[in-house]
């Protein structure tokens, strides 16, 4: 059951296509990671998707419903761009935030009580906005997102300007509200967080969708069959046998790429014979960042080459 | 809660209960009441340092009797001349006439000199002017050998007034206004002008700020995601709408008050000259006119305020909800620079300024060609037509012009909409009016 869908979805801004047939779907209860390097139509996706602007063709569907007026309520849209009014007191800032959202009066109190005791922001609760520091700000701009019990959350770049107390704090939150259902996609260029955070992945380049898998098997279709091992005996001493070239060795460790018709466990036999013994042997998976940068810069390779 | 209800709430409340709101409210009112008690206490005061005039007549043909007057002293002096230039200011005077040799009766113009302590004003060498003139043809009269009762004979005084005011008249066609309507209507369409210029100003400016303050702080993309931009927008226009109403609610009620208490506080109104003048022409006309002061009342309460109330309401609504709209429009645009928003809003007060011009145009032709075009083009139809009401327009027109006004309001709330819409997600991009022409057609 997916909590959203992406169908063919076109947008055009004048001469300017800022997304290109884009659809991807994401599963309920996942954390998604919508992922894309700048001006890739990352932030319009997201504003279609958060009922902000209108998709030129193609639907969205939010739990098998086509958008409409009322899923806005539904979703948290925290921004890249944070933003509160500086002179409201804190409570009713998000009073006013929640009701905005379509919650009554008393349950929107009711869930931001809980909130700042969970967050441990009781104090606050008169405080102007202007008089909290900026991580304090940041916690507040979190509850404004998550304050009307949405079903799906979408974070834009969630852990810029947090230290890591904060950014621990924010991603313990974050799990625990998966861990309740709620589906959320977190849009980022932080490659490290997705992979320790996300299910699933969908890249985007100029408004066209690259990939989408979950990042394990992300990674393992751009694996390189680069496999790492280390020996008993520095490199130098022993060479590689044909099948298997090096990339790079370090005293007793070395990295090698299994050519096409081979297997790694050849190199293994073969070691063994030579009476090598080894003391650690594992494959190398890309990280997203790399399969991120390749697939990017090859995207836009193809596209000048397109272009005479 | 309805959600532009919610966005209403906020920007009332939160502007109403701002010290500064308080501040400008209560301030206003007493700084008008301090103005009119400092202009008080200051003219009390120059009353009291009245000039001392210090004649010197060469032929001395004037009498002390013929120099008497009210305001100020004109003494006569027989000094030579020489030595009172010199000494007049440590006799205690403060302006010496010269008066030369008169010559014969067939001059017509008299070249008299003077020497001041101080530099004179206008007005005070008008007055001494016109107190020479005055005096030089009583002396001129004595010595001539016209006869005084045929001359009074030849005074004039023409005073036109409306056959309609009279009984005798009731079977008549015709208009049954008073002159003085004519004055009053012109008091109250200006006042209403007026009042119409510092509300589109005051608080299609608010609107503007608010808009670019929601921009700057990036809130607004946190608020569209909740509700639509044209709510936002109309929200926010309804509820500083309602702040400006709520100010003039409490300036109509304070106002009058210390109004009131600082003309007591400076000592009852008859101490300042200006209105010790003011009631004795009040007076005097009370003397050539008994009825006068009822007359006054009488068209006061003949002008048909059941008429001109609910429709200066309309066109109060109306040009607030155009004008701030579009100050909504160019807020959204600016963003952060303030001198882009001097240039966008140009289109705005020019329109202002014009009708603003118009007015008096208004007052001297109320059905003239222009007064008609003013009160139909509804950027100036909020300022114009209510200036005209006092001069009762045609109903049709009324009619007419509040049709405009409305698909006025409409046609620019939906321009301004589309400018908004697009305008308060556009960062860094120096605006033209040419850009603002393509936002309205942007797709959603």
């Amino acid at each position: 059951m997916n909590i959203l869908s992406i169908e063919n979805v076109r947008k055009v801004f004048h001469n300017y296509v800022a997304l290109d047939q884009a659809s991807f779907d994401v599963r309920k209860g996942s954390i998604f990671g919508l992922l894309g390097p700048n001006g890739a139509g990352k932030t319009t996706l997201i504003r279609i998707i958060t009922g902000i602007t209108r998709a030129d063709e193609g639907q969205i569907l939010l739990d098998g419903v086509p958008l409409n007026t009322h899923h806005p309520n539904e979703i948290g849209y925290m921004p890249e761009e944070r933003g509160l009014y500086k002179k409201m007191k804190v409570a009713e800032q998000l009073m006013y935030l929640a009701q905005l959202k379509g919650m009554s009066h008393d349950d929107a109190k009711q869930s931001i009580r809980r909130w700042f005791e969970r967050l441990g922001m009781q104090d606050w609760w008169n405080k102007k906005i202007e008089e909290l520091s900026k991580g304090m700000q940041q916690k507040v701009q979190f509850v404004a997102t998550v304050a009307h019990n949405p079903k799906l959350l979408i974070l834009d770049e969630p852990f810029t300007g947090l230290d890591p107390l904060n950014a621990d704090l924010l991603k313990d939150e974050i799990y625990q509200l998966n861990q309740q259902g709620v589906s959320i996609i977190f849009s980022t260029h932080r490659m490290e967080q997705v992979e320790e955070i996300c299910n699933d992945i969908v890249l985007i380049n100029k408004g066209k969708i690259l990939i989408n898998d979950s990042v394990a098997a992300v990674r393992n279709q751009f694996k390189e069959h680069k496999f790492i091992i280390s020996t008993d005996r520095p490199a130098s001493e022993w060479s590689l046998p044909s099948g298997f070239s090096a990339d790079g060795s370090l005293g007793n460790v070395t990295t090698f790429k299994v050519e096409a018709g081979s297997h790694s466990n050849e190199l293994l036999s073969y070691l063994i014979n030579q009476g090598i013994s080894i003391q650690s042997f594992q494959e190398v998976l890309p990280g997203l960042n790399e399969i991120f940068i390749k697939l990017v810069t090859e995207a836009s390779h193809s596209q000048t080459n397109a272009q005479p | 809660m309805n959600k532009t209800l919610l966005i209403i709430k906020r920007e009332y409340v939160s502007r109403v209960l701002k010290k500064s709101f308080l501040l400008v409210t209560l301030l206003t009112p007493l700084g008008i009441g301090l103005v009119i008690f400092l202009a008080g206490l200051f003219a009390a005061k120059g009353s009291q340092s009245t000039k001392r005039i210090v004649v010197k007549d060469e032929s001395a043909m004037l009498s002390p009797k013929a120099l008497e007057g009210k305001e100020i002293t004109y003494e006569l002096s027989n000094e030579l001349l020489d030595s009172l230039k010199k000494n007049y200011v440590d006799k205690g005077y403060d302006i010496l006439v010269h008066v030369p040799p008169y010559v014969d009766d067939t001059v017509a113009t008299h070249q008299i000199s003077y020497f001041s302590k101080e530099k004179l004003s206008l007005l005070q060498i008008e007055k001494i002017e016109e107190k020479m003139e005055n005096v030089f043809r009583d002396y001129k009269l004595e010595h001539s050998t016209l006869d005084k009762v045929a001359l009074k004979k030849l005074d004039v005084n023409v005073k036109l007034e409306n056959a309609m005011l009279s009984e005798n008249n009731k079977d008549a066609v015709g208009d049954k206004s008073s002159k003085f309507s004519s004055a009053i209507a012109s008091g109250l369409s200006y006042g209403m002008g007026f009042l119409m210029y510092i509300v589109i100003f005051v608080f299609g400016s608010m609107v503007m700020r608010s808009v670019m303050e929601e921009k700057i702080n990036r809130i607004v993309e946190v608020m569209i995601s909740s509700v639509k931009p044209f709510q936002l927008m109309l929200g926010k226009i309804i509820g500083v709408g309602l702040v400006g109403l709520t100010q003039l609610a409490i300036w109509m009620i304070i106002i009058p008050i210390i109004v009131t208490v600082a003309s007591v506080a400076m000592g009852g109104p008859t101490t300042s000259p200006e209105m010790a003048q003011t009631t004795e022409a009040i007076q005097k006309i009370q003397q050539e006119n008994p009825e006068v002061m009822q007359v006054f009342l009488k068209e006061l309460s003949s002008i048909n305020w059941a008429l001109i109330l609910p429709v200066f309401v309309i066109f109060f609504l109306g040009g607030y909800f155009i004008y701030s709209s579009l100050f909504a429009a160019v807020g959204s645009a600016v963003g952060d620079d303030l001198g882009d928003s001097q240039q966008l809003m140009m289109p705005l007060t020019i329109p202002v300024i014009l009708a603003m011009v118009m007015i008096p145009a208004v007052f001297t032709n109320p059905n003239g060609p222009l007064a008609v075009f003013g009160s139909m083009f509804p950027l100036f139809s909020p300022i114009i037509m209510p200036a005209r009401l006092p001069f009762e327009p045609p109903i049709w027109q009324i009619a007419l012009s509040i049709f405009f006004l409305v698909a006025g309001v409409i046609f620019f709330t939906w321009v301004a909409a589309r400018i908004y819409r697009v305008g308060i997600l556009m960062y860094g991009k120096k605006v033209t009016f040419k850009e603002l022409g393509k936002w309205m057609f942007y797709k959603d």
